[in-house]
């Protein structure tokens, strides 16, 4: 049996609210908030990246898995806010944790569904027997124009999951749904991503969201009844809600996993974060389905089955418990965390 | 200088020194070599505890105020380290965690530096 053998998190701990943007803005924060069902988003402090994130998730779950880290035959970082544009943050993140030099490598780059195609590849690598364990991290600060719609939700946060046999929730099943569609892109050089406006939801969103989910079932014999939880890629808060319902889904489904109200987007992180607060009250025997989504555009289904393992599980402290953890910043210190302005 | 860093990445990020087995003294950064002990010495090198407490500290201001802390980590080793928090959140005794953090870079264009910063525990 192989799958999740143990996951950690990490939120940074400040916070912007979106009445706080729409001031600076001149926008209406009330309709914002309607319109996402977003109220606040994380923000980095001024000395954190996708790399010191990526590190603190993981090294929570291996303090929890109770492993000698150079077990870990492979580390995978999924990002779109990589600290270099050339060199590897999966390097900074083996050295950090302490792997050693016997391990395979590489940066992956799938806008917001990198985390979950890194639990793809560690999971087969796993199953092949090249490695006993395998890291697949999620993790981002994320960047929008100052001013577009997006920065009410770009948010920072990652989720690291240790895959290996013995596990606490089986890995099932996956499945992929790939297609070449330019919802969202940023070129080289350039600061900020760029977007397809209205074109993000029903042609990229939905459609991979929901095939992939669908392609799962078919393929593997699922039925949405044999679910317990299911945890949806988080754009905004409306967009899971929606995929939830197109599924069959009730929001009890969904409601442990739906993290981006308070913390907003962590693009790689976010179903991720989802998936981790999930795991933190999921009981054995008890089944999730993951969909991630990640712009360009493909999603990756998991159909994961919790075992009993987890009763003897460290989930201590919970994700929603961090998610309490914070501390208020206005827009200027927003900026100056972001590293948009400096002394 | 990407060299000098480079030889310092091992010890910056995590906690790693050393510890002589015929004394019980720990270091930070790590020594090949025991200073009690001299040639008696037997240094190991040793992961230390991700946990202490602020034994002293001082607020540097410079262009943007930074805290800089004396902190004795639970083995009893003592280590001098930034501590990420405000200010006012600073005291003599406050439990502190270990946390990955930048440490800076060296320009626009060159490597970014990153190590073990402390943050008060919860
Ligand atoms: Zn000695």
């Amino acid at each position: 049996m192989m799958g999740i053998v143990s996951y950690g998190s990490y939120i940074p701990k400040f916070r912007i609210k979106v009445e706080e943007i729409a001031r600076v803005w001149g926008e209406d924060a009330k309709k914002i908030k309607g319109g996402l069902g977003v109220y606040e988003k994380s923000v980095p402090d001024v000395d954190e990246d996708a790399a010191t994130i990526a590190v603190e998730a993981a090294r929570e779950a291996i303090k929890r898995a109770k492993i000698n880290p150079e077990d870990i035959g492979a580390v995978f970082v999924g990002s779109e806010s990589h600290p270099y544009a050339v060199k590897p943050t999966a390097t900074i993140v083996g050295e950090a944790l302490g792997v050693g030099n016997d391990y395979y490598a590489a940066d992956l780059e799938f806008a917001c569904k990198a985390g979950t195609a890194g639990m793809q590849i560690c999971y087969s690598m796993v199953k092949s027997g090249i490695i006993r364990y395998g890291l697949a991290i999620g993790a981002d600060t994320s960047q929008a124009r100052p001013g577009d719609a997006l920065e009410y939700a770009a948010a920072a946060g990652g989720a690291a999951f240790l895959i290996g046999k013995d596990p606490i929730a089986e890995i099932e099943a996956t499945y992929s749904f790939t297609s070449d569609t330019p919802d969202f892109w940023r070129r080289d050089l350039q600061p900020y991503p760029s977007h397809g406006g209205r074109f993000t939801g029903q042609p990229a969103y939905f459609r991979h969201i929901i095939s992939a989910a669908r392609g799962l079932m078919e393929k593997y014999g699922y039925k949405t009844e044999d679910f317990d939880y299911a945890v949806f890629h988080m754009p905004n808060a409306k967009f899971p809600v929606r995929a939830a319902r197109m599924l069959g889904f009730s929001e009890e489904h969904i409601s442990q996993g739906l993290v981006v109200r308070a913390i907003g987007n962590a693009y790689s992180g976010s179903s991720l974060l989802g998936l981790a607060a999930t795991l933190d009250i999921a009981e054995p025997d008890e089944r999730i389905l993951l969909v991630s989504f990640g712009s360009g555009a493909g999603s990756d289904a998991f159909a994961l089955r919790v075992t009993d393992r987890i009763k003897e599980f460290e989930r201590e402290p919970k994700v929603w418990e961090k998610i309490e953890r914070k501390v208020y910043v206005d827009y200027a210190i927003y900026l100056k965390h972001r590293r948009k302005i400096r002394a | 200088m990407v060299p000098r860093s480079w030889r310092k990445i091992k010890y910056r990020y995590d906690l790693r020194g050393s510890y002589c087995e015929n004394c019980g003294n720990y270091h930070y950064p790590p020594r090949n070599f025991c200073p009690t002990c001299r040639r008696r010495g037997k240094v190991i090198e040793t992961l230390f505890p991700e946990e202490g407490r602020v034994v002293s500290y001082t607020v540097v201001r410079e262009k943007e105020p930074y805290i800089v802390a004396l902190i004795e980590l639970d083995n009893g080793a003592r280590v001098l380290s930034q501590v990420c928090c405000d200010p006012s959140e600073m005291k003599i005794g406050m439990r502190v965690r270990k946390a990955f953090r930048r440490y800076g870079e060296d320009n626009e264009d060159g490597i970014i530096h990153y190590g073990t910063k402390f943050v008060p525990v919860n």
